[in-house]
């Protein structure tokens, strides 16, 4: 599978940087695939009670109907009918965006197979629920997707007697047919919705809205493409007669002129063995897991950090059951857990500075801990004399750092960047360990471990526990979101670093005055 | 002006994406049936006779039902196959035997065929045995056909309305 996902991942963080250009980077469409989904849902779904008020069900009147919204009502109506179908669209291509991308950065497997298993039928009800749709219009188009639909339908020997003969003539037609249609086209929709709930049930914090400025900007394009190239129904249907060239919406029926044409046992094997191997995906080849994090319940204050921090409720607040005089103690559900280690960077008393007791936190990855985190440091921060000595605390699935390492320059490795407590960038600053600290990662609004990224910033700029004490300085920070796809800015990064710390006064201490009021004051064993 | 540059290059992406969305909403067409051609459609769903014909049950077998099940007749569910031809200018084009559906083969026999002809005048004879004969057809119609580019003759059969309809 990584032979396909590298090519991909490539194009994505390249799509990424290109729209990282123009868009600010929580704007940035690529990053907001999902919740852009969402977006598309509720255009969807507002333009469509509107133009349901006009549209009549009827076989006779269908046609008549939107012909009415289109054209005596096109300011209204009309535009409402557009916005319904280019949403549904829009649809379409941030949903196949969102299956490629989280294809692509390899989340979909470990824990993470119950989001992708709960989307594929979200996938194919919105499939339905547009095809339905086109039905409804009772033009050429929904004449041939009609036909061609129960057609297809009817290579499966399940019905007595053929559906597609509903419309062998206009003397066979029927208004209930439609009503199923109206009928099927409204519950559908309403399905994928708790089906979308489900798909969300595993991911705490879940963005499904975009940012405002990027919902303004999709809003006002789709209304500019609206009134500009509005949606046009294709000549009323005629059963008397062949469908002749037809606009295909390709974003819902590319696979309709393969239908018309292929064997039955061809199509019906071929769409069945996609589904299949859309549901096995997760499972090819199964995600190796590391072990997942642990809590020590001695080291374990009950503080909550750890809870609001993992990014797939994996951890639980429950009543101490170890006669410590806290509250709650925090539990880690196994099945839920990603092994990304916020939590561990989250916990306070994952300190560094500890010497008087063994360092154990109170939740930590039991084959990366703090306490070899800190041996690593110490081990790694063996540097040459004379040059401005930089440590990297790298994310294992941000920008590459093999071969970064020289003289000058040490990398340690991380699974996530919110892995990272603040305390060991002032420690390893306060220890003259090195004279600068570069943190990497994924590209912002991209973290693979989804809130590593935003811990992390939001603890460095102090807004968020727990915090970087106030006096680490800053100026000998660097901090580089830039995915895979950003060695290069890495090593820009690092030449302009090592140049600004050699300015910096060589006496001077890397850490300011102690600031006694910064001392955490959760340490349990501190 | 950074700023400004940033805004103009949004632009550029949502009227590229719109441009592409209302592009291949309709675009390019499809034809999936060639000019000058017309369709005839032959379909319908009809059962055909008993593999058997009912008969009287005797008293004794009446007797051996359970009270709620006894009735005086009884009738073999399976069907036989149903023979069906579809002549087009005295060249045979469809010939068939269609097998009752269901799992006891007592279902309808059903056909849905599709085929294309040039347009211009035809002529269509459609036959079809629906008994236990082994030979012969016990419904036939004729029928000269004038046939437009792009038309769609439906063939259909309905036994109460005397056989083959060509609507």
């Amino acid at each position: 599978m990584e032979i396909l996902r590298a090519p991909l991942r490539f194009v994505f963080d390249r799509a990424e940087r290109l729209l990282g250009l123009v868009f600010p980077p929580h704007w940035n469409p690529m990053l907001n695939l999902g919740a852009l989904g969402f977006f598309f849902y509720w255009i969807i779904t507002v333009s469509g009670i509107y133009i349901y008020i006009f549209f009549d069900t009827g076989v006779t009147r269908a046609y008549e109907s939107v012909a009415y919204m289109t054209h005596d009502q096109w300011y209204a109506a009309g535009i409402m009918r557009s916005l319904h179908r280019y949403a549904s669209d829009g649809l379409i291509v941030v949903m196949l965006l969102h299956i490629a991308r989280e294809f692509a950065l390899d989340r979909y497997r470990g824990v993470r197979w119950f989001s992708w298993i709960t989307g594929v039928p979200v996938l194919v009800m919105v499939y339905v629920a547009g095809i339905t749709g086109y039905w409804l219009v009772w033009d050429r188009l929904a004449q041939y997707v009609a036909i061609v639909t129960t057609e297809w339908l009817d290579r499966l020997p399940i019905f007595g007697e053929p559906i597609a003969r509903n419309f062998l003539s206009p003397a066979n037609l029927e208004s209930r047919f439609f009503t199923l249609m109206v009928f099927m086209h409204i519950a559908i929709p309403l399905i994928a919705l708790i089906l979308l709930w489900i798909h969300l049930q595993r991911v705490s914090k879940p963005r499904i809205n975009p940012p405002r400025g990027l919902a303004i900007g999709t809003l006002a394009s789709l209304l500019a493409l609206s009134l500009v190239h509005p949606a046009l129904s294709q000549g009323p249907a005629d059963l008397a007669k062949v469908v002749g060239p037809v606009g295909l919406d390709w974003f819902y029926l590319p696979l309709y002129p393969l239908l018309e044409n292929w064997p039955g046992p061809v199509t019906w094997g071929g769409a069945g063995a996609l589904l299949l191997m859309f549901c096995a995906i997760p499972w090819l080849p199964p995600l190796r897991k590391p072990p997942v994090a642990s809590v020590d319940l001695p080291n374990c204050n009950g503080c909550m950090r750890c809870f609001n921090d993992c990014p797939y409720n994996a951890i639980s607040m429950r009543v101490r059951s170890d006669g410590l005089p806290f509250e709650r103690e925090a539990v880690v559900e196994p099945s839920l857990c990603v092994s990304c280690g916020i939590c561990a960077g989250a916990c306070p008393t994952a300190t560094p500075f500890r010497r008087a007791s063994e360092l154990v936190s109170g939740i930590d990855l039991p084959d990366m801990r703090v306490a070899e985190l800190r041996e690593e440091i110490e081990t790694r921060c063996a540097f040459r004399k004379g040059e401005p000595r930089i440590l990297i605390f790298g994310c294992d699935h941000g920008v590459s750092l093999r071969g970064v390492d020289g003289a000058s320059v040490k990398s340690i490795s991380l699974r996530c960047a919110g892995q990272l407590p603040p305390s060991f960038i002032d420690y390893v600053l306060s220890k003259r360990l090195a004279d600068g600290v570069v943190l990497t990662g994924c590209a912002e609004n991209s973290c693979h471990a989804r809130y590593g990224i935003q811990w992390t910033d939001a603890r460095l700029a102090r807004e968020r526990d727990p915090m970087l004490r106030a006096r680490v300085p800053r100026d000998r920070i660097r901090v580089l979101w830039a995915g895979r796809a950003g060695r290069r800015g890495l090593d820009a990064l690092l030449r302009q670093f090592a140049h600004d710390l050699s300015e910096l006064s060589s006496d001077a201490s890397p850490v300011h005055t102690p600031d006694t009021r910064e001392r955490p004051k959760e340490l349990v064993n501190g | 002006m950074v700023r400004m540059l940033q805004y103009a290059g949004q632009a550029i992406v949502y009227a590229a994406v719109a441009a592409f969305i209302g592009y291949f909403a309709s675009r390019p067409l499809y034809q999936q049936f060639p000019d000058g051609q017309a369709q005839i459609k032959l379909s319908f769903a009809h059962g055909a006779a008993r593999t058997r014909e009912c008969r009287r049950l005797t008293p004794q077998e009446i007797a051996k039902l359970p009270p709620n099940q006894r009735r005086p007749n009884t009738c073999d569910r399976a069907r036989v196959d149903m023979h069906v031809q579809l002549d087009l200018d005295g060249e045979v084009i469809y010939d068939a035997r269609l097998p009752p559906t269901g799992l006891a083969g007592d279902g309808p026999a059903r056909v849905y065929k599709k085929f294309v002809v040039p347009a211009g005048p035809h002529t269509l004879i459609a036959r079809l045995r629906d008994t236990r004969e082994a030979t012969g057809f016990n419904y036939e119609t004729r029928r000269d056909v004038e046939l437009a580019p792009g038309q769609n003759l439906a063939v259909d059969f309905k036994a109460d309305a005397g056989g083959f309809i060509f609507q």
